[in-house]
This record gives structure tokens, C-alpha cells and sequence, in this order.
């Protein structure tokens, strides 16, 4: 294997897991640490920067940086990152003065944000300290979108998006609410200089099958009646409710049906349990409500009698692999299956709509009706009209939205100071010995088995009498504390010189994982093989480091290691040092974001 | 050294032994030994060799002197007996220890201080006696408990940290070993555990003496310029006779090998030894032939290291003296006292 480049800011990244997986690429260990140390102001603030909505987030976020935790691997569940966030917004002081301060000068550039979603939100945060002039449109009457119209008020309360995305709107920002937009056209025509286009995927797929139009008076399209439930226009349901679907909308709903006087509340998914799109804490908790999740039923028919919907009658089916290895339902030839119902929730998937972008002003749409937009720079085929968040390439959550909106921020910022947009910023990074004395590191390297601890919750008879009671508790601090202590630090990296190295074994006999090895060079199949312990998750890179007295190699396998350091307390020679990486992706407005500066 | 213990985190596909252990399971408390120590190598390996072996912890005794080697028990397999005696008379410990319990493995280490100084009587004699024990050595050259004086192995002409060179001539205990009838004996190097772990595994399950001396450079008082015990001199005269792999129960022989130049050692167990042979000239059942290479090689400035001697028909300080074949501990009272008349009897024969 060739020598590792540890000078390419992806190698160390990629060790960093939570970061790396993060679309957002938010320092995870950084923050994390500053928890423990109680510093939560602090640890709200690197959060803040990089995604936008701790508060939100900490309660809400798909977590894409839990399964990819360490911690899991070498254990058993991955560190608490999401609910940890939480805690840094819950405990944190007074933060406003921390944030970019208005503009003294605008730069006379005028930019529309359509939607006032997190994906427009973060765009606007990006670009209105650098003097652009922004205008956020939404039909609705207050600020959020999807944050606000869909997620429940038992996981969300209304006060963290009011003071989060109150945030946004004090940088001076002018927000149209109620202003629905009809016409791309017509907005094109106002002059503004770039239009951002945050429009979510604002339309629920409905299930035809017969009955759908006689029952419809009980039958419901799940976005829809979240974000009725949200404004208060719906506050009742049926005793008993069906919610077809199998994603995080359709735990949404179920759980909001227990609290608005479901008693005999189901959820009845196609496929599998397993197969399930929705997250499994989501299903977890769906189930901790006493909601069974039923599988393998195909919906076939609404009943009806006399106008009103009386229950859905399924066909039951197995998975089956096809010869082109393809899973298949097959009807399992048993009788259907009659479920008794007062209401059903249609949870099956969301859709993009653009009724509002005429066909003719040169954006271009592909077959499926999505707009061709570019994967780098979120542009258009119209250089000035970007799009961001679900509404560029379909549904997917908040922190991928906040990711688009940065990097369609620094899109727009380029592209209207006449700079190659596709010159994107290099993320900012820095490498530093964690050194302290002898045995001394600046990190609590004291690693040790600890399972992943429980944020308590409500009791269930509260929490499921009003809606808008938060179920989760949150950590109190000393539980942060606990939880927080169980990460790894997997940004202190351990950064190998060879010139040092008098291959005296020292850091392989120490370390626990037995990670480390120093042989024979090979290619990577063999090498992996040939470790102290066979390097056997692809996914995971080895480091290697060549240039030593023997000619050996030294080949450190990063899956397992627990950045405890010991390789570096035991190395004679300093030829081990635990660095730590810090890595910091550049948004809009940034230094190196401009040529010229 | 480090403060910390070792996580007992350990690699999720970490391979176990026959009995069901990981190597994990045979460590000990967190080495207190300079960081990048010989020793601590040394300690690794023989915890990779019991591992291998699947040899339970608590059937090994392990045994020291004094000295940073005679510390390193405390390191490893923290479930086997252990027993840090006096300076140099670990020898005797351990003789009177097999004599009493013959059942057990006798793992005796020592340092070229504790061995070729003070305790130089005491492992002469219990070589020269064939007591069944893994005898190792853990040599620096060097005293670096009391800051680094030279050691009775120190090499005539060698340098100590601070530039004085030494005059004494040096005790080699390989070639002591081979002459006081020690029936295997072994030389390696703590840098070097391909070759290290196979010879421990060998020496654990030779039926005999077995005397391994292991070159271990001292990182803080041994290892600059000047030494004969450092990391790279030892790396650049070390000339290896043979290397070797101990197979536990008779597996067959699938790599293909030049004729003569695999050589398979039977042991009684049922274990063999195969021995690749570097230095075609050298044969290892050849006691006076392995004392005359010992010394050209030396001459030449090399260090011979591999397996130097072997007899294919060990026996033992038991089988001199015909004790008893049970450990002393599972003989009844009867046995142990056998009354008045049976000490009458002896008596009777000595007068």
C-alpha cells in the first residue's frame, strides 16, 4: 500500500466518524468535550455555526452521526451525540450577543428565499451578516416550515423554533409571511439578484385504492393533517386509527392520534418490520406508546358504509427474493384481513410540487418533474435561481437542508462577487499535539465500558393527555456529564512519525484494540489480512507510514482504535503523538472563500 | 509507562485458544516499566506463547529475582502463580517449588544482574541440575534500576550512555548454559517476536532445562550509540541460525521446502519443532559444534541468535533423583508421614 496522505484533509476527517457522516460536517468530539466541561454556551455556539438548529436539532435530527459512532462499534450503542446537542441548547446562557451582528452596510445584492424552511433559513443566516439583502417568502404565517407545521409539539415545542429561528430573522432579515409564491416568473421579474428556492416536498402521497373517494371524509393525508394538528385547526380524531406507512411521518402521526383521543391506535406497513424507512428510536417510541406496528399488509380496500369510513381490509403477503434477486411481495394465498377503523392516516411518502415554476422561464425539469439541479453548487439551469433542502433532490430531513443551504450560500456569494462557482473553499483544518506531560493529555483519554444512558422521559398519563407536553425530559447535566464522557475523542488522531520510530513494539503490545502492527508492505487485501488483528471493515482506512530503519511498515487499522493514547504514553521516542484535528467547513463569506481577500 | 489501566475495551473479532481465551486474557497489571522497554516486549511475547499453547494461567508459576526484568511477572498472566523472591535466588525458589509440585509450568525470569551477577551460583547450579523450567533472561547489558552501571554482560569495548567504554569481559550465559548441560538453549532478541514467541512456546514444552537469553535494549540507559545492546546494533550484527515454528499436535507439513533445509523436531507430547535453517552448517543436536559456532560468531562481531541446541532425549532433575510422579500436594498423610518404622528404616540405611 502506498503511504497515507495525512496531509489530505478528508484522512483524518474520515476517522472522525460523527463528523464525517454529519452532512453538516459539525465538530461532534469539540462539542461534546465542552458539555462535559459544563461549558454549554460553547458547545451551543460550534453547533450554532455549523447546523444552524441545536435546539431543534438536539430533539429532531435524523442523527446520521449515530450510526456511524464508534462507540458502536467497539461496544454496543453509539454515544447520545443527538440528545446531546439537545443538552448544550437546554443549559446554555444568554447567547445573543454571540451572534453576527447586523450589517452596518448593506452590499445592495438582493436575494429571494422561497420557503421559510431550514434549508432558506440557513442561506439567509450565511449571507445576511455579509451585507446581502434578504427576503424570505412563506405561505405561512410564522417562520420554520416543516420544522413548525410538521413535527409534533410533544417533540418539538413551539419555543425552541420561535427563539431559533428568531435568531435568524433578528440579522435583519425581511420575512413576507403569508406570502405564498404563485409564480416563479413574476418573482424573476423584481430584480432580485439570486432567488433560493427552500420549497420542501409539501405534497402527501395518497393511496388509490377503491373506497378512498366514499370514505374520504375519514381519510387523511398525513403531512396535511400533521400540520392542521400543528396550527390547531384539527384537535380530535377517532377512537380507533389506522396509519398506513412506515416512515418517520407516519410515527408522527400515530403518536399525535394517542393524544387526540386515539385510543386503539395501529400502524400497518407493507413490507417488513425491519425494512421500515422511519428511524428505530422513532418506532421505539412509537411503541412505548402502546402502538403496535403491523407488517407484511397491503391495504386493498377502504370500507365504508353509508358515506363512512368502517375499516381497510389488507392482503397479507411475504418478501420473497426473485430470481433477479430482486425482494418481491407475494400474496401468502391466506384470507384478507378485515382491521375496524373511525380514521386513517395516509403516511406513504412525500412528493415535490412545483405548480408554480412556469415550464417556459429556462428551468429546466427532468422526467420525473424535478428540477435539474447541479450537485455541487445547487444551481439551477438558470445560474441565479438555486435550490436547496428536499426541494432539490427530493425528501430527506433538516440537516441535509442546512448542508444545501451552505453550500448554495457559498454558491450565490461566488457567484455574484463574478467568482467560478465551482472553485469550491477548501474546509479549514488544524492539527495540534494534545501533549501535556508525560502521561498528561489535554482530552480525558481514561476510556472505559459504559453503556449508552436513557434520556428520561414524561410519565406516559401526562404526556399523553395534551400534545403539546415534550415527552423527552432531556439529560439533566449530570447525566450529559455521564453520557458525554462515553465518546471516544476520535478527532485526537494519532499521528505517526517514522523518523522517530526505534520499532521497539512498545504501542503494539499496549494497545487494547490490537490495532497496530509494523510488517511487510502488501497490497491492501493482504496487508489487512495479515494485522494483529485482521483489519476486516473495508469502510474503515488503514494508516500506513513507511520509512522505517527495518523497511517495514507500520500499518494501523482505524476501525476499532479507542484514541486512549496508550500507544502514545508507551512510545520512547514521541514517534506516536495524539494530534487533535479539527476540521471546520467553510461557509459563505469566509476568508477563503475570497480570491482576492 | 502509562498510569492508565488498559481499556477493557478489546477488537470485536479478536481470536481465541482452545480453551475458549482470548490473549487478553493473559495480561497482567499495567507494566510500570519505562515506556518503549525491552521487557515489556519480552512480557507480550510470553503472553502470546501461553495464549498460543492454550495453556491455562493458573497451571503456570511464574518466578524472579529482582531487577526491571524480575518486576515484569507482575505484568502478565495475572492468573498464574507467582513468586518475586530474592536478588539472584529465583533458581532455588524455583527448584524447591518443582521438586514440591511437578505438575505445574515454571516460568523463571531474570535479568543479566539477577542471573550473570549476583544470582550467577544459583543459575549455573539449577541448570546443571535439569530442573524442567522455561528459564529466560531478559538481558539489557546494563543495570537500569540503579541508572545504568555496566552488567556482567556488558560487551568488552561497549559504551555506557555517558561515553566510558567497558573493560570487564562480558559472561556470555548461552555458552555458560551449554556447558553446564542446560538441554535446550536459545538466544533472541525482545525486537524480534516472529522469532521470539516460537522459541518461548519451544522452551514452555521441552521437558528439560531450557535457557532462552533475549537481548532487551534499555531504552533509557542502553540504546545510543556505543551499545552492543541497542535497538539498531542488535538489528545490524544480529545473524539468525534458524527459525521455527512450534506446531502443537501433529499437523502436516503443507509448505514445500528445499530438501534439508526443513528440520522436524518430535517432541514427546505429540508437538514438533520445525526448523528452518538459515546457517546450513549448524546442527542444533550438536552441543560442542553450538559452543564452537557461538564463539566464531562472536568473533566475527555477530550475534547468533535462533535455537542453538536441542537434545532430542531431555530428562530432568526428577527423573535423577526418582521422586515421587504425584506433586507433593496430592499425596495423603500416609504417604507424606509414613510413621515411626518407615524413618527407623531410613535412618537404618544411612548409619
Amino acid at each position: 500500500m502506498k503511504p497515507t496522505d495525512i496531509g489530505n484533509p478528508d484522512y483524518f476527517h474520515k476517522v472522525v466518524d460523527c463528523q464525517w457522516a454529519c452532512p453538516a460536517h459539525t465538530p461532534v468530539p469539540e462539542y461534546i468535550r465542552l458539555i462535559a466541561a459544563g461549558r454549554y454556551s460553547d458547545a451551543y455556539m460550534i453547533n450554532w455555526e455549523s447546523n444552524v438548529f441545536p435546539g431543534i436539532l438536539g430533539r429532531t435530527c435524523d442523527r446520521p452521526c449515530e450510526p456511524a459512532c464508534r462507540r458502536g462499534r467497539v461496544e454496543e450503542e453509539p454515544v447520545a451525540i443527538c440528545r446531546l446537542k439537545r443538552v448544550a441548547a437546554d443549559y446554555k446562557d444568554d447567547i445573543t450577543a454571540r451572534l453576527p451582528a447586523r450589517p452596518k452596510q448593506r452590499n445592495g445584492k438582493r436575494i429571494a428565499c422561497i420557503g421559510a424552511g431550514p434549508a432558506s433559513l440557513t442561506v439567509a443566516r450565511d449571507l445576511a451578516p455579509l451585507g446581502y439583502e434578504i427576503t424570505v417568502f412563506d405561505g405561512d404565517k410564522q417562520a420554520g416550515g416543516m420544522m413548525r407545521s410538521q413535527i409534533p409539539k410533544f417533540r418539538l415545542p413551539e419555543t425552541v423554533i420561535d427563539e431559533e429561528v428568531g435568531y435568524i430573522l433578528h440579522l435583519g432579515i425581511d420575512f413576507r409571511a403569508g406570502e405564498a409564491i404563485e409564480s416563479l416568473g413574476a418573482l424573476l421579474k423584481q430584480g432580485y439578484d439570486a432567488i433560493f428556492v427552500g420549497t420542501g416536498a409539501p405534497r402527501g402521497r395518497d393511496l388509490d385504492i377503491p373506497g378512498r373517494k366514499e370514505a374520504a371524509a375519514h381519510i387523511h393525508i398525513g403531512i396535511d393533517w400533521l400540520s392542521s394538528v400543528s396550527f390547531g385547526h384539527i384537535s380530535k380524531i377517532g377512537k380507533r386509527v389506522i396509519v398506513l406507512g412506515g416512515g418517520n411521518t407516519a410515527m408522527d402521526c400515530c403518536r399525535s392520534s394517542r393524544r387526540l383521543g386515539g385510543e386503539d391506535v395501529k400502524v400497518v406497513v407493507r413490507s417488513g418490520f425491519e425494512e421500515m424507512k422511519a428511524s428505530p428510536w422513532e418506532k421505539e417510541d412509537a411503541m412505548h406508546e402502546g402502538i403496535p406496528i403491523l407488517n407484511f399488509l397491503v391495504p386493498k380496500e377502504f370500507l365504508h358504509e353509508g358515506g363512512r369510513l368502517t375499516g381497510v381490509l389488507f392482503e397479507k403477503v411475504r418478501a420473497e427474493r426473485g430470481a433477479d434477486g430482486r425482494r418481491d411481495l407475494v400474496p401468502t394465498g391466506e384470507p384478507d384481513m378485515r382491521m375496524d377503523c373511525d380514521d386513517v392516516l395516509i403516511a406513504v411518502g412525500q412528493e415535490n410540487a412545483f405548480p408554480w415554476i412556469e415550464r417556459d422561464i429556462g428551468i429546466d425539469f427532468d422526467r420525473w418533474g424535478m428540477p435539474v439541479v447541479d450537485k455541487l453548487t445547487f444551481q439551477s439551469s438558470v445560474p441565479n435561481v438555486l435550490f436547496g433542502g428536499d426541494s432539490a433532490f427530493g425528501p430527506k430531513n433538516i440537516i441535509w437542508a442546512v448542508a444545501h443551504g451552505h453550500e448554495a450560500a457559498v454558491s450565490i456569494d461566488l457567484h455574484l462577487r463574478g467568482e467560478d462557482v465551482r472553485k469550491r473553499p477548501a474546509p479549514m483544518t488544524n492539527l495540534a499535539s494534545q501533549k501535556m506531560g508525560i502521561h498528561e493529555w489535554s482530552y480525558d483519554n481514561d476510556v472505559a465500558l459504559d453503556l449508552r444512558h436513557k434520556v428520561p422521559l414524561k410519565e406516559q398519563a401526562i404526556a399523553l393527555k395534551d400534545i403539546k407536553q415534550e415527552v423527552e425530559l432531556g439529560f439533566d447535566p449530570k447525566l450529559a456529564f455521564a453520557e458525554a464522557q462515553r465518546c471516544l475523542n476520535c478527532d485526537a488522531q494519532t499521528v505517526f512519525s517514522a523518523g522517530l520510530c526505534i520499532e521497539c513494539d512498545a504501542c503494539v503490545d499496549i494497545c487494547p484494540m490490537d490495532c497496530i502492527t509494523f510488517t511487510e508492505n502488501g497490497d491492501e487485501s493482504d496487508l489487512r489480512a495479515r494485522l494483529t488483528a485482521p483489519a476486516t471493515n473495508p469502510t474503515q482506512d488503514i494508516y500506513v507510514a513507511d520509512g522505517l530503519k527495518t523497511e517495514r511498515i507500520m500499518a494501523k487499522d482505524e476501525d476499532v482504535c479507542l484514541h486512549c493514547g496508550l500507544c502514545a504514553e508507551r512510545c520512547p521516542t514521541g514517534a506516536w503523538d495524539m494530534q487533535k484535528f479539527r476540521l471546520d467547513i467553510t461557509h459563505a463569506g469566509h476568508k477563503a472563500c475570497r480570491s482576492s481577500a | 509507562m502509562t498510569y492508565l489501566p488498559k481499556p477493557k475495551f478489546r477488537h470485536p473479532a479478536l481470536e481465541t485458544n482452545g480453551l475458549g481465551f482470548t490473549h487478553r486474557d493473559y495480561e497482567g497489571a499495567i507494566s510500570t516499566l519505562c515506556a518503549g522497554c525491552g521487557h515489556d516486549s519480552i512480557s507480550s511475547a510470553i503472553m502470546r506463547a501461553c495464549f498460543e499453547l492454550s495453556l491455562p494461567p493458573h497451571r503456570i508459576a511464574k518466578l524472579s529475582g529482582i531487577g526491571c526484568s524480575s518486576k515484569t511477572p507482575t505484568y502478565f498472566l495475572s492468573q498464574a502463580h507467582g513468586f518475586n523472591s530474592v536478588h539472584g535466588r529465583m533458581p532455588s525458589v524455583l527448584t524447591g517449588a518443582n521438586l514440591a509440585n511437578r505438575d505445574l509450568i515454571y516460568l523463571g525470569v531474570s535479568g543479566d544482574g539477577d542471573s550473570a551477577s549476583i544470582g550467577f551460583g544459583q543459575f549455573a547450579h539449577a541448570i546443571r541440575r535439569g530442573v524442567n523450567m522455561c528459564y529466560i533472561v531478559e538481558n539489557n547489558g546494563v543495570y537500569g534500576l540503579t541508572k545504568g552501571q555496566f552488567s556482567a554482560t556488558s560487551d568488552k569495548g561497549s559504551k555506557s550512555k555517558r561515553g566510558v567504554a567497558n573493560t570487564d569481559a562480558p559472561i556470555d550465559l548461552v555458552a555458560i548454559a551449554l556447558q553446564l548441560g542446560a538441554t535446550f538453549v536459545a538466544r533472541s532478541f525482545s525486537g524480534d517476536k516472529s522469532q521470539l514467541v516460537p522459541l518461548i512456546k519451544a522452551a514452555i514444552e521441552h521437558e528439560g532445562a531450557a535457557f532462552i537469553d533475549c537481548i532487551s535494549p534499555c531504552v533509557a540507559f542502553n540504546n545510543h550509540d556505543g551499545s552492543t545492546k541497542s535497538f539498531d546494533y542488535v538489528r545490524a550484527h544480529n545473524a539468525a541460525l534458524n527459525s521455527l515454528d512450534f506446531m502443537t499436535g501433529r499437523a502436516p507439513i503443507t509448505a514445500e521446502y528445499e530438501p534439508g533445509a526443513l528440520e522436524v523436531i518430535e517432541l514427546h507430547d505429540g508437538s514438533s519443532i520445525r526448523l528452518r535453517k538459515i546457517a546450513p552448517e549448524h546442527d542444533v543436536h550438536d552441543r560442542i559444534a553450538a559452543i564452537n559456532l557461538l564463539h566464531q560468531r562472536a568473533a566475527a562481531g555477530e550475534i547468533a541468535t535462533g535455537l542453538i541446541y536441542v537434545d532430542r532425549e531431555p530428562d530432568d532433575l526428577h527423573h535423577h533423583l526418582g521422586t515421587v510422579e504425584k506433586p507433593l500436594n496430592e499425596l495423603g498423610e500416609k504417604e507424606l508421614c509414613p510413621g515411626t518404622a518407615a524413618l527407623e528404616r531410613i535412618n537404618a540405611g544411612l548409619r
